[in-house]
């Protein structure tokens, strides 16, 4: 195995609505942010490989015209996912493994603004019995927030006290969208959006877009002083059938979380990709991170979530934290599919 | 540094216009089904699944991998969805090559489909959005043009897309799974079917099919043990990639392309592909991307890829037999058919292919292209490992 | 027709993709929905002997196909998790407020997805009994079984099965966008509003990009300085379109251009009319022909097509590396 490092990464600030400019407008500036600050020159870069997906802007391949904001000319290596830019980085890790390049760009991006999330994830679903019945993204958060308050693995005030942690932790982050102090107590006695989730269970829509450098042992020490190595990078993958899985528990992460080695050895803080309060309570136990770990210093995503972009953005988060002098060892986290259904478990370690 | 990575089980559907016997889950599990069991494996053998199609819309899911893996055993496994435009099926084959290349898994599946009856390409490709107006009529609306730009830079005889045709057509018949087979095509038959966008008549065209392709990608400890047919040792890999469009960007002799192959004949450790490849499966959705691609494929000096074809050598008994399944032109489920090529190549040299099989075939180029010409995905694979 | 604002420079507008998908179900999924048409509900067993509902092809766990065994289950079944709705969407199952629930019918080991009618969110309990309601006319889909209802409110007879049994379904996919070009093509649009071809020239090599798409795409820089163009241009290369397409609605058979603007570096499709098709060629000289001004708005539509002029052809050379 060749040890891999984060070189820099780049993201635009978080927005509930990005009318003004278009992806590749938002992707320009974080690409070249990102590039000057890696210290590798564009053009050596080896491989780049983006995340995204055609249903948040309702076109077909819409990631090509993503490729303008990158300058590929000469050609480059190129590869895209229709996952969150954390499996294109991913991708992007394993072509670096196999010796086909020492340096990698990884980016996602997506307007999710653009149509209504929650309705549009439904377009996610098994199309033979789930989707036509429109069960929305928070619908099915909340039978999975239900079963684990039947089963007091959680209440609800250790919900809203989660989600009232990690936007008090946003308040330091810029690039986040919804911060504050909130109370809990007062949140409690909000009416409920989908009993039993309040509106503060819920991740806001965002808009966004990110760009990672990665780098193989040689360049990203040639690159930087700083490198954020990547010491482990696993996932997994549960059933898509909500009823056919139990809701309380994530297999997939604890399996990836095993896999990439999450118990042994204490970590400063964790990113972890959950948009509903109860989510990082359950990733939480997978990964056996205790009450005493900092989970989600940047807000995580109940502080921002622009799809396609939250779970990449974890490990950039955890980096720039890393960078800043706060912590030297993190687990980032990402997700996708409905109620948790694909984990990618991370390590990352400052030198 | 990268492992050895081989194919070792192969498995395409029945390809038709519409696959109205199977859901989308019946459609992928009958390839996988078919390559595990050419690889003498289950599916408790395998590490991790990659799936790719193309655009989403074509199904009208949003990302389908997630509720299709777990009809692949995929359940507590890791999953990747692959999507780079009509390369993707070869794209994903190579995303599974690395996967063990890298020495991360040991047997990888990897699945490629599209079931394209479900909507209509047509329609999915040409969504028309607010401000602007869709003038392009589909893959062939905009593939003609630039097939006319060859034709000038060339001076190529007009009948070259009909002979490219007539040679697919033909090795389609042999091809069991082939979707389009027409038993008494002749060169009239297709030289007066209808223009559709001229220059591409009816007949240059590829349907429209369902369909999917599997491959399992084995290490070197599962390539060399026994099972019904040798393995397909995985040479080289490259994919490339350019935007769709910029001032003075050649559409005709993409860059990408030429580049694309370069590099994979360098990492193949190949001086001379004429020679030394002995067949090709590539992607030639319209007859005369066949002449193009010889071109920038390094097979034929640039502007003289058309003679390939005249002079026969692209034939099943040519020098440099050429789309031997009958190819796109034959068999079109989008997201597949850059899959089906790079597993065409590995049939060739497992001695595999049957009535289409190219005689002593050792080293063989799979080959798919997407976008506006600007995604190119290519391996060559091998008889004997590199 | 796009209700653009003005109060930016950037545009938006609605953006609708609707399509009736037609999905053909296999063996397992029909059998499915052809007893949910007759009131019943199928489970199928995996190797293992567990009762999977809905059935599918393959047990979850293991990837293995399932038995050809059929178990009805139900129609009875206890609620596991819930959801209260207390605002359904348009697209929801029901129109008053409702519970979505993972259902375990009596016989099943998994639980279906449905909606659950109770009138309000306390007469909903994880564990209490429901039972379906049946659609009143049967689709052929999973809303055949219209929804649940608590069990005391007592079972409902069986709907009459039409004869044929459902072997694929229709799904309607909706979804509503709003949809923001971006700056560089509000740019552009803003001076065809005006009558105006304004490309784009690339920060980097100063090439003009008509139509601008927010960057230049060979280095990844924007576009800032704005040149406009002629309506005058050359034909790079062509096709005559003979084959109707689901979203161009002119009349077959027409040819599209690929024309290059005087003063543009880059070429784009255009719709090339008043002229004899057997005409038409590489290196023909064209022009823009507009719509009335009082037609114009933020639509590259305002041009109508393009026409030949009376100019000498280009040669091939000129233009080669543009098409």
């Amino acid at each position: 195995m060749r040890d891999v490092a984060i070189v820099s990464y780049a993201q635009t600030q978080f927005v509930r609505s990005e009318r003004n400019q278009n992806e590749v407008e938002m992707l320009m500036p974080v690409i070249k942010e990102a590039v000057d600050n890696s210290g590798i020159p564009k053009q050596e870069i080896g491989f780049t490989c983006s995340g995204s997906t055609d249903y948040l802007s309702g076109q077909s391949f819409a990631f090509v015209m993503a490729v303008d904001a990158v300058g590929a000319w000469p050609p480059i290596n190129e590869s895209h996912v229709e996952m969150d830019g954390a499996w294109a980085l991913y991708e992007a890790w394993i072509k670096i493994q196999c010796g086909e390049a020492d340096s990698a760009m990884v980016f996602s991006f997506g307007r999710s603004s653009m149509g209504e999330t929650a309705e549009t994830l439904t377009l996610q679903l098994d199309p033979y019995t789930l989707a036509p019945l429109n069960a929305d993204a928070i619908s099915l958060a909340a039978l999975q927030a239900r079963a684990g308050l039947d089963a007091g693995k959680w209440t609800e005030r250790d919900m809203a006290e989660v989600a009232a942690r990690c936007r008090a932790q946003a308040k330091s982050n810029p690039d986040a969208q919804v911060t504050g102090d909130f109370d809990v107590d007062k949140l409690l006695t909000d009416p409920y959006l989908v009993s039993p989730l309040r509106k503060h269970d819920c991740p806001p829509v965002s808009d966004g877009a990110a760009v990672m450098i990665i780098a193989a042992e040689g360049a990203a020490h040639k690159a930087t002083n700083k490198p954020v190595w990547i010491r482990s990078l696993e996932h997994r993958l549960d059933s898509h059938q909500p009823g056919g899985r139990d809701l309380t528990t994530s297999p997939s992460t604890k399996l990836a979380g095993k896999a990439a080695g999450v118990h042994k050895t204490a970590v400063d803080f964790a990113e972890l990709h959950t948009p509903f309060s109860h989510q990082e309570i359950i990733v939480r136990e997978a990964l056996g991170l205790g009450k005493e770990t900092l989970v989600n210093p940047s807000g995580g995503p109940l502080a921002a979530n622009p799809l396609m972009v939250a779970g990449l953005a974890r490990l950039g988060e955890s980096a720039r934290r890393i960078w800043g002098g706060h912590g030297s060892r993190a687990i980032a986290h990402a997700t996708s599919g409905p109620c948790l259904q694909q984990n990618l478990v991370c390590v990352l370690e400052g030198e | 540094m990268a492992e050895h990575a081989a194919v070792i089980g192969i498995g395409q559907t029945d390809f038709d216009a519409k696959r109205v016997d199977v859901s989308q889950v019946g459609l992928i599990r009958e390839a996988a089904q078919r390559a595990l069991e050419d690889a003498q494996l289950s599916w408790s053998d395998i590490d991790a699944v990659v799936i790719g199609k193309a655009p989403d819309l074509f199904e009208g899911v949003m990302m389908p991998e997630l509720f299709l893996a777990e009809a692949l055993g995929c359940v507590g496994k890791p999953m990747l969805r692959v999507h780079t435009a009509g390369s993707v099926g070869g794209s994903t084959a190579i995303v599974a090559a690395s996967l063990v290349q890298s020495g991360i898994h040991k047997r990888v599946l990897t699945v490629a489909y599209e079931k394209q009856s479900e909507s209509n390409a047509m329609w999915a490709l040409s969504i028309k959005l607010p401000f602007s107006q869709t003038l392009v009529a589909g893959a062939g609306g905009f593939f003609a043009p630039l097939i006319r730009g060859y034709m000038q830079r060339s001076g190529a005889p007009d009948d070259t897309g009909i002979r490219v045709a007539l040679k697919d057509r033909l090795n389609a018949l042999k091809n069991p799974v082939a979707h389009l087979k027409l038993p008494d095509v002749d060169f009239d038959m297709i030289a007066n079917s209808p223009m559709l966008w001229d220059p591409v008549r009816y007949l240059e065209t590829c349907p429209s099919s369902d369909g999917a392709c599997a491959l399992v990608i084995g290490d070197k400890a599962s390539a060399t043990q026994e099972r019904s047919a040798p393995p397909a040792w995985i040479h080289a890999t490259q994919m490339k990639t350019e935007p769709t469009m910029f001032a003075k960007r050649d559409q005709v002799m993409p860059q990408a392309g030429l580049d694309c192959s370069a590099e994979l004949y360098k990492k193949a450790g190949i001086t001379d592909p004429r020679k030394e490849i002995d067949c090709a499966e590539i992607y030639v959705p319209f007859s005369w991307f066949e002449p193009m691609w010889m071109e920038n494929l390094h097979f034929a000096p640039i502007g003289e890829g058309w003679r390939m074809t005249y002079e026969g050598a692209t034939a099943l008994d040519g020098d440099l037999p050429v789309n031997m399944s009958g190819g796109v032109l034959s068999t079109n489920a989008i997201g597949a058919s850059g899959m089906v090529r790079f597993a065409e190549a590995a049939m060739q040299v497992r001695g595999q292919a049957g009535e289409h099989q190219v005689d002593g075939a050792r080293k063989a180029v799979g080959h798919a292209y997407g976008g506006g010409s600007q995604y190119f995905s290519m391996w060559i694979v091998g008889d004997q490992p590199l | 027709m796009n209700q653009a604002s003005q109060e930016q420079t950037a545009l938006s507008a609605p953006h609708i993709l609707e399509y009736d998908y037609r999905r053909s179900l296999g063996p397992v999924l029909s059998r499915f929905f052809t007893g949910l048409r007759a009131g019943k509900i199928h489970g199928i067993k995996t190797q293992s002997g567990r009762v999977l509902v809905p059935p599918a092809e393959y047990d979850p766990e293991t990837g293995e196909a399932t038995t050809d065994e059929f178990v009805e289950v139900g129609p009875g079944g206890v609620v596991e998790t819930w959801a209260w709705v207390e605002s359904p969407r348009a697209s929801h199952p029901l129109s008053q407020p409702f519970a979505f629930a993972l259902i375990k019918l009596d016989g099943a080991d998994t639980a279906l997805l449905h909606a659950v009618e109770a009138g309000e969110a306390s007469q909903m309990k994880t564990g209490m009994r429901v039972t379906p309601r049946w659609a009143e006319e049967s689709q052929g889909s999973i809303k055949d079984l219209s929804h649940f209802v608590p069990e005391a409110e007592g079972n409902a007879d069986a709907p009459h099965p039409p004869a044929e049994a459902t072997t694929d379904i229709v799904t309607p996919v909706h979804v509503e966008y709003t949809y923001s070009p971006g700056k560089a093509a509000s740019r552009y649009l803003h001076g065809l509003k005006e009558g105006k071809i304004v490309g784009q020239a690339s920060d980097s090599s100063g090439l003009v990009y008509v139509p601008p798409r927010g960057a230049c795409p060979r280095d990844g820089v924007p576009t800032s300085r704005e040149v406009e163009v002629s309506s005058k241009g050359t034909v790079v290369t062509l096709t005559i379109v003979r084959v109707p397409s689901e979203n161009i609605k002119v009349e077959l058979p027409y040819c599209t251009a690929n024309i290059l603007l005087d003063g543009a570096d880059q070429s784009f499709t255009g719709l090339l009319q008043e002229c004899n098709l057997d005409e038409v060629r590489i290196g023909m000289r064209v022009e823009a022909v507009w719509r009335d001004p009082s037609e114009w708005d933020y639509s590259s539509e305002n041009i109508k097509h393009f026409r030949p002029i009376d100019e000498p052809d280009v040669p091939f050379e000129e233009i080669k590396e543009y098409c």
